[in-house]
């Protein structure tokens, strides 16, 4: 066996161990779960949530924000490594570019669970007005829908071509890695194509990326509501993107290297270098939580005082303070040490990230809304309060568990790492592989 | 005073002969004759019209000289009429806040009429307090049928929509439940069909849905709010909550022609209420330009303790 064929053995996609079996098993059974609870929240309406006419938005929206901000680290790590030529990012990109795909697709999913009337969602079509920050949504999440599968897609052609040859024995994979590999030869002008289209995806991404993000934090900052009517709120949200999407790349990476042995690839090089682009997206996400939430206490008008103290000492003080300091202060105090950046510390902290990353956008959503400018009157007591119903429960744990049953299958089928590109950089192509300039 | 009377549609050369008139009366200001247009002078005839000058007084006119203005009684509106509204019109509510003592009336009134079965109703009195220092007072709070509307900004589907007469309608057969126009609105006056209404008054009665009613029937998974009665205008009537405040505390009319009329039946000019009463809408500051004027809690007909013995906290929707 040549060096080549050994990497692409072991690269290659390969059958779930029995953690897998079981891991997979147990995500389709939250699946399900999820699903039955919809089911039930189709035929009884929304009153199994507990969102009311105050607490309008709940975790379904603050869940979809944090898709929204995962799916950011497809542009972040696969697009602005690629366009800089950072060769280390080559075993980190796909699973970056895996992980937004998913995240984006979930993103979609969740604010359909959020409306009143889904069966009415083609009227987001037939009767779109422009003026909504909704139909902006719309048009930009398909948007990066689309681009995400693209650079997801166009790298792994000459992977697809490999995978055929190397599952020669099982017909039925072997033929639809040929059918997705659109007959990749590796022709001097086929590589050529694909340059260019990675470079014009891998371009588009990044403003489109950032569009999203932002889009997303107007659909807060366009109402009149203390708390998000917030000049702020963009950067915010690119910066909190950032920060999470950095996060769920280094546990998935943790996880992958770990269930596949891969330290081969995968190394303490990359560690550090995600560890280091953490920590200061961590500071750069620092900077504008001081922006939005220290620099109104100075001038805060009466109702964005009762907000901010609500915040500060009040009822989600623990919630507020575990997620800042949980998710910043400490992420930033142990990364900026070289020790901090080894992959178990970083794997822990980066796990401790991405948790408070969705209680954040949680306090984002939720506590706005507790504090409108007319006294909450008229209405049940419990509607002065919200916390999530197990209805919600259980379809938000859907959504997560779908979210990673689709990296899971996508990484069942292709390749976590590169092969070729692999194979190139480390010189071990066969003749005849090697025609990329 | 220029610009105030172009939007009274009145043409501006004729205002040396009546700077603008109106008819008086009370349910005039619904029903009848508004004036579109004085004609021009040949257009004489011998009938004579009692209108009001726009200092209020009344004086007879040449009939020929004023135009009928669009009727409100139109039994069943299309759709495009619903969309655009009663033609030359402008839907104006005031709310004296000086008259309110929380008798309810107008809530429960609006409640029944509009079938409302959850638990938050779209007209709301608070009990309001500025700050700790300064004096409480009663405040109906209802849809205000802003000018610039957050609500119909944000909606993504046209589903809530600003007619020309001013009033913001919901169409519940378009609206997608996404809730942007409640998160939108700073008045906090939507409110959502979380589960099927249970509107056991609508059961076997054939209605057809109209916008124009809001509530007959509401529709699960949708937004409802008060609607400023378009079905009671239409028949020429006041919305119920100005006809069945005991206490005179709402005035409903039309700010082209320029009055206001109370559940009394007593007109009265709506700029000088305004001027003599330091009217003002809440929370003008934002720029929404709400529909829905108040008077100050000045020297007040009843004391606002009177109003405790009604006020519930936690419920503003009686349960059978």
């Amino acid at each position: 066996m040549t060096k080549y064929e050994e990497l692409v053995s072991e690269l290659a996609p390969r059958k779930f161990n029995k953690i897998g079996v079981v891991w997979t098993i147990g995500l389709v059974v939250v699946v399900i779960i999820g699903v039955i609870a919809y089911i039930d929240q189709i035929i009884k309406g929304q009153i199994v949530t507990n969102m009311r006419d105050y607490v309008l938005w709940g975790v379904y929206i603050s869940n979809f924000v944090f898709f929204v901000a995962i799916s950011f680290v497809g542009s972040l790590t696969a697009a602005i490594l690629r366009l800089t030529n950072k060769t280390w990012r080559t075993p980190l990109v796909r699973i970056a570019e895996i992980i937004a795909f998913s995240a984006i697709i979930m993103a979609g999913i969740t604010i359909v669970l959020d409306m009143g009337r889904p069966d009415r969602l083609l009227n987001l079509f037939l009767y779109a007005r422009l003026q909504s920050p909704i139909t902006w949504d719309v048009i930009i999440i398909s948007t990066y829908i689309a681009i995400s599968a693209l650079i997801l897609y166009f790298p792994l052609l000459p992977d697809l071509a490999i995978l055929k040859k190397h599952f020669k024995s099982n017909a039925f994979l072997s033929k639809w890695y040929g059918i997705l590999s659109l007959k990749w030869s590796g022709s001097s002008m086929q590589w050529a194509l694909q340059k260019k289209s990675i470079k014009t995806v891998a371009l588009l991404i990044i403003p489109v990326a950032l569009i999203l993000q932002t889009v997303d934090a107007w659909l807060f900052s366009t109402t009149y509501r203390i708390g998000w009517d917030s000049t702020n709120l963009g950067p915010y949200f690119i910066a909190g993107a950032m920060v999470v999407g950095v996060g769920s790349l280094i546990a998935v990476m943790f996880v992958l290297r770990k269930a596949y042995s891969l330290e081969k690839y995968i190394t303490k090089l990359h560690f550090d270098k995600l560890g280091q682009l953490l920590v200061f997206t961590c500071l750069v996400y620092l900077y504008f939580n001081i922006n939005e939430y220290l620099l109104p206490a100075f001038t805060a008008p009466k109702a964005e005082e009762i907000h901010l103290q609500e915040l500060f000492t009040g009822h989600y003080a623990p919630m507020f303070w575990f997620v800042t300091i949980g998710g910043l202060i400490i992420p930033i105090l142990i990364l900026i040490f070289p020790k901090g950046r080894k992959p178990l510390p970083l794997f822990i902290v980066a796990i401790l990230v991405v948790v408070t990353s969705w209680w954040k956008r949680y306090l984002i959503v939720v506590p706005a809304l507790l504090h409108p400018f007319l006294p909450i009157q008229g209405v049940p007591e419990s509607w002065h309060h919200y916390f999530p119903s197990l209805h919600e429960w259980a379809i938000i744990s859907g959504t997560l568990a779908m979210a990673l049953l689709i990296i899971t299958i996508l990484i069942r089928y292709l390749p976590i790492i590169p092969i070729h590109r692999t194979a190139k950089e480390m010189g071990i192509l066969p003749n005849g592989k090697s025609k990329e300039s | 005073m220029d610009d105030k009377k172009k939007k009274t549609k009145i043409s501006s050369g004729r205002r040396a002969f009546l700077k603008s008139g109106f008819l008086a009366g009370s349910a005039a200001a619904l029903t009848g004759i508004g004036l579109n247009a004085l004609a021009d002078d040949d257009n004489h005839t011998s009938d004579k019209v009692k209108v009001m000058t726009s200092d209020g007084k009344v004086v007879e006119v040449d009939s020929g000289t004023v135009e009928k203005a669009h009727s409100c009684g139109m039994k069943n509106p299309t759709r495009k009429e619903v969309r655009e509204g009663i033609p030359g019109r402008k839907f104006v509510m005031v709310v004296d806040l000086a008259r309110c003592r929380n008798a309810l009336k107008c809530q429960e009134s609006c409640n029944k009429n509009h079938y409302i079965t959850g638990h938050n109703a779209w007209l709301k009195v608070y009990n309001m307090k500025e700050s700790q220092d300064t004096a409480p007072y009663w405040m109906p709070m209802m849809c205000q049928h802003c000018d610039e509307p957050a609500c119909v900004t944000v909606c993504p589907v046209d589903a809530t929509f600003k007619r020309r007469d001013g009033i913001v309608l919901i169409d519940n057969e378009q609206c997608i439940g996404c809730r942007f126009c409640m998160a939108a609105c700073p008045y906090s006056a939507r409110v959502f069909n979380w589960n099927e209404p249970d509107q056991k008054e609508l059961v076997g009665k054939d209605i057809e849905y109209s916008p124009e009613h809001a509530g007959a029937p509401s529709v699960k998974g949708t937004v409802d709010k008060c609607d400023f009665c378009p079905h009671m205008i239409r028949m020429g009537e006041l919305p119920h909550c100005v006809s069945s405040c005991p206490n005179d505390v709402f005035l409903f009319g039309d700010a082209y022609e320029d009055t206001v009329t109370n559940g009394s039946g007593k007109s009265y000019q709506l700029s000088k209420l305004l001027k003599d009463k330091s009217g003002y809408r809440y929370m003008d500051g934002l720029g929404t330009q709400p529909s829905v004027f108040y008077l100050p809690p000045v020297d007040r007909s009843d004391k606002f303790e009177d109003g405790l013995d009604d006020y519930n906290e936690f419920q503003s929707v009686t349960k059978p």
